[in-house]
């Protein structure tokens, strides 16, 4: 039952956009790991990445009648 | 499980959906139970999903679960995520799920119930939900392309240009069309005012919590929001009772349609993060907290269907709308059985998410399963109304007369007995001076939702409960509303572009307001005729939305029969070809009645010559005879656009014929753009759990 919660609560944050920065670090810590070249590079602030996440997903048609 | 014991549960599962559709359709007596309703709806899309979605899935399309998808190839942690099926399914359910599945079947129940009820559950499942499945496959195949650029790569220029303008001319209907359904819901009504303003700066404060005070934290801002939304309509209340604070909310529907304009306007300039990022959050919490809520309050309370099963109005004389059975309630409930706006969820924006191929029938044909059983949700709270109420609430001034007694007595006398006391006593029980000539559906709606969710909740909180079913509507039709504008701006800016290349840039303020002013003005100028029209305007507004959408599904559906037809598959390509003639036939019909029906309850030349003789003759009251020129116009350009449909539609299916035959005799066409095979290299549990 625990287990059932913690694995709703964790749809519900990915379902809203809730946990998108932490899903950023990873995806960038992953891209990042083995690549030498790009070690300078940091990621994005909260506030910076939430900005463009925010901006991006409202290009285009998103919602429907 | 046992294979004879699997087959025997889904013959149990096919008798008891039978049952249950035949008895719905056979019976004729008073009494027939809502539990029917979902029992039917739940049969046939466990059937439909088990044989017909999965047939299609591994047969026709063959979905291959070893492939990479777009997500996985261009994976950028950004748009291209492979995601989780069930959330990819969520936000593909929250993308299509918008107010037209509540309306269309509420309009539609003028009928009676079992007209629309049978459309909806053997549209969605033939139909609906085939076009939404192989849309996003044939979107996935190609890099998560856009409907109108696999309109263009596959079948030519033509079919790309008629997606960009059919995507264009249904955002400017339907704008109008919602912008007048949520008017008549505000219409002299301060509760209901108040609640749909205070929407505006309770999104801007979770805005601006997102975005400044808290960054990215998207539930605490949401939780502060829907708070705030229910404190709104609590707060209304008192609004409506406060002597002077309810004339600042009681308005005309004139008044009210001009300052959704300059909403509208106004939401397409403002950034999104202000309005239409945090908007979009509580209409989606808004809906699907309340659409389980009502499933749940239906099973609970399992109320009674009081609107028969036919009523006499299928020979075209209807009150809420003009026009026989066939092929208007087809026109009119398009989202819930098929919805060509779907398409364009299902190209682009969900395929940049699918994790794997597989997933495909339970996204594309499941998503489209569960809107479905919205629009029979909102057909049963419908026809739980005694149909003498239903009428009285739907029924337009111009049809039943403006005084009260006068439209008792014409709807009494149609065999829907209803009474002033009646209506006035329903009225002040939701909070409400009138419930008369409420129409678009969302009044009728809301009373339905209030005396079902009332029933299972509490009697005594029926006021509330109207007026949150009223916010709950009015909150994602601004979200469509203000959504779709921006759209036509970025359409009507990249149209620009090509004339003057500074026109496409979406931040030069010159071209945003300049593009702004001019997609408000279309809607506008639907919006501003629907309000002064006497007979209510959704009777004119939603058949012609009706047919625009269908015209866009007939789009997809060609694409998707012309890939087929290419791809070899020509033996399966009546799954979108039948459809498709389905479409084709109901909406020509459609618009050829009202083109050229002699009744002017149905044809526009018809009806505008009729007003242009009463008027030369000076039979109309002044009132009347002051809008009537501007009246006559708009009937003629509803005439004209909807013949502009039609001849679009027709060149398209034509185009995608010629490419079916070259590609049958074997002439030259238009290459399949197809990606290349990559096997897919996501260890499944990584990703899907």
């Amino acid at each position: 039952m625990r287990l059932n919660l913690r694995t709703i609560w964790k749809m519900i944050r990915e379902l809203s956009g809730d946990d998108a920065y932490e899903r950023y670090l990873k995806n960038f810590h992953k891209l990042h790991a083995h690549d030498e070249q790009h070690a300078c590079d940091t990621p994005l602030s909260k506030a910076e990445f939430f900005k463009q996440w925010q901006d991006e997903k409202w290009q285009g048609i998103k919602r429907c009648c | 499980m046992d294979k004879t014991l699997k087959a025997g549960l889904w013959v149990l599962i096919a008798i008891i959906g039978a049952a249950a559709v035949g008895g719905i359709a056979i019976n004729r007596g008073e009494n027939i139970n809502a539990l029917w309703f979902i029992v039917a709806a739940l049969c046939i899309y466990s059937i439909a999903y088990r044989f017909y979605a999965a047939w299609i899935a591994a047969t026709v399309l063959a979905v291959d679960s070893t492939r990479a998808t777009p997500a996985e190839r261009l994976d950028n942690g950004r748009d291209f995520i492979p995601t989780h099926k069930w959330i990819v399914f969520g936000h593909h359910f929250a993308a299509i799920a918008g107010p037209g599945p509540l309306v269309g079947p509420t309009l539609a129940a003028q009928f009676g119930y079992l007209p629309g009820t049978l459309w909806i559950l053997f549209g969605a499942v033939l139909g609906g939900c085939v076009q939404d499945m192989v849309t996003l496959f044939l979107s996935t195949r190609r890099d998560a392309k856009s409907l109108g650029q696999m309109a263009k790569d596959e079948l030519g220029p033509l079919g790309g240009t008629a997606a960009l303008i059919a995507t264009f001319s249904i955002m400017i209907i339907l704008i109008a069309v919602l912008g007048l359904i949520v008017v008549n819901a505000m219409k002299h009504s301060p509760w209901a005012t108040f609640t749909v303003s205070a929407t505006i700066p309770i999104a801007m404060i979770v805005g601006i919590y997102m975005r400044y005070l808290r960054p990215g934290q998207v539930l605490e801002a949401s939780a502060l929001g829907v708070t705030l939304l229910l404190m709104s309509v609590v707060g209304g209340r008192f609004v409506a009772e406060h002597e002077t604070l309810r004339l600042l909310f009681d308005h005309e529907g004139l008044m009210l349609a001009w300052s959704i304009m300059a909403y509208g306007l106004t939401a397409a300039i403002l950034p999104v993060w202000l309005l239409l990022a945090p908007r979009d959050y509580l209409s989606t919490y808004m809906k699907i907290g309340t659409i389980t809520l009502l499933a749940i309050a239906i099973i609970f309370i399992q109320p009674n269907i009081k609107m028969p099963a036919l009523t006499q109005f299928i020979d075209g004389s209807g009150p809420v709308f003009g026009g026989k059975l066939f092929p208007f309630v087809f026109i009119t409930i398009a989202c819930g059985a098929i919805s060509g706006f779907h398409s364009l969820i299902s190209s682009g924006t969900t395929p940049k998410l699918l994790s794997n191929e597989r997933d495909i029938c339970m996204i594309g044909y499941g998503g489209m399963l569960l809107e479905s059983f919205v629009a029979i949700m909102a057909m049963i709270a419908a026809t739980v109304l005694d149909p003498g109420v239903y009428f009285a609430i739907n029924s337009s001034a111009g049809a039943v007369g403006s005084i009260a007694l006068d439209a008792v007595t014409k709807i009494t006398a149609w065999g829907y007995p209803v009474t002033v006391e009646q209506m006035q006593s329903l009225a002040t029980k939701m909070g409400e001076t009138t419930l008369f000539a409420r129409t678009g559906g969302a009044p009728s709606l809301a009373v339905g939702m209030a005396s079902i969710l009332g029933k299972a909740f509490g009697d005594h909180l029926l006021a509330l409960w109207y007026h949150f079913a009223i916010m709950f509507e009015a909150i994602f039709i601004l979200t469509t509303l203000d959504a779709g504008t921006r759209v036509g701006r970025f359409m009507l800016q990249d149209m620009l572009g090509n004339i003057w290349p500074k026109m496409a840039e979406t931040s030069w303020t010159p071209s945003v307001i300049l593009t702004s002013s001019m997609v408000v003005s279309g809607w506008g100028y639907f919006l501003y005729i629907g309000v002064i029209d006497p007979n209510g305007g959704v009777n004119i507004l939603w058949p012609l939305f009706g047919i625009a959408n269908q015209m866009l599904a007939a789009i997809a559906l060609s694409i998707g029969t012309g890939i087929l037809v290419k791809s070899g598959k020509l033996k399966y390509a009546g799954i979108t070809a039948l459809p498709l003639a389905w479409l084709v036939t109901i909406t020509s019909t459609a618009a050829w009645q009202k083109i050229t029906s002699p009744d002017i309850r149905i044809g526009f030349f018809s009806a505008a010559n009729d007003l242009a003789e009463k008027l030369a003759s000076g039979m109309l009251p002044p009132a009347k005879a002051s809008i009537a020129p501007q009246l006559i116009f708009n009937l003629h350009l509803d005439a004209w656009i909807t013949l502009f449909f039609v001849s679009l539609l027709w060149l398209i299916i034509i185009d995608m014929l010629r490419v079916c035959w070259r590609s049958i005799t074997g002439k030259p066409v238009l290459p399949l753009t197809e990606s290349n095979h990559i096997p897919s290299s996501l260890v499944d549990d990584w990703v899907r759990d």
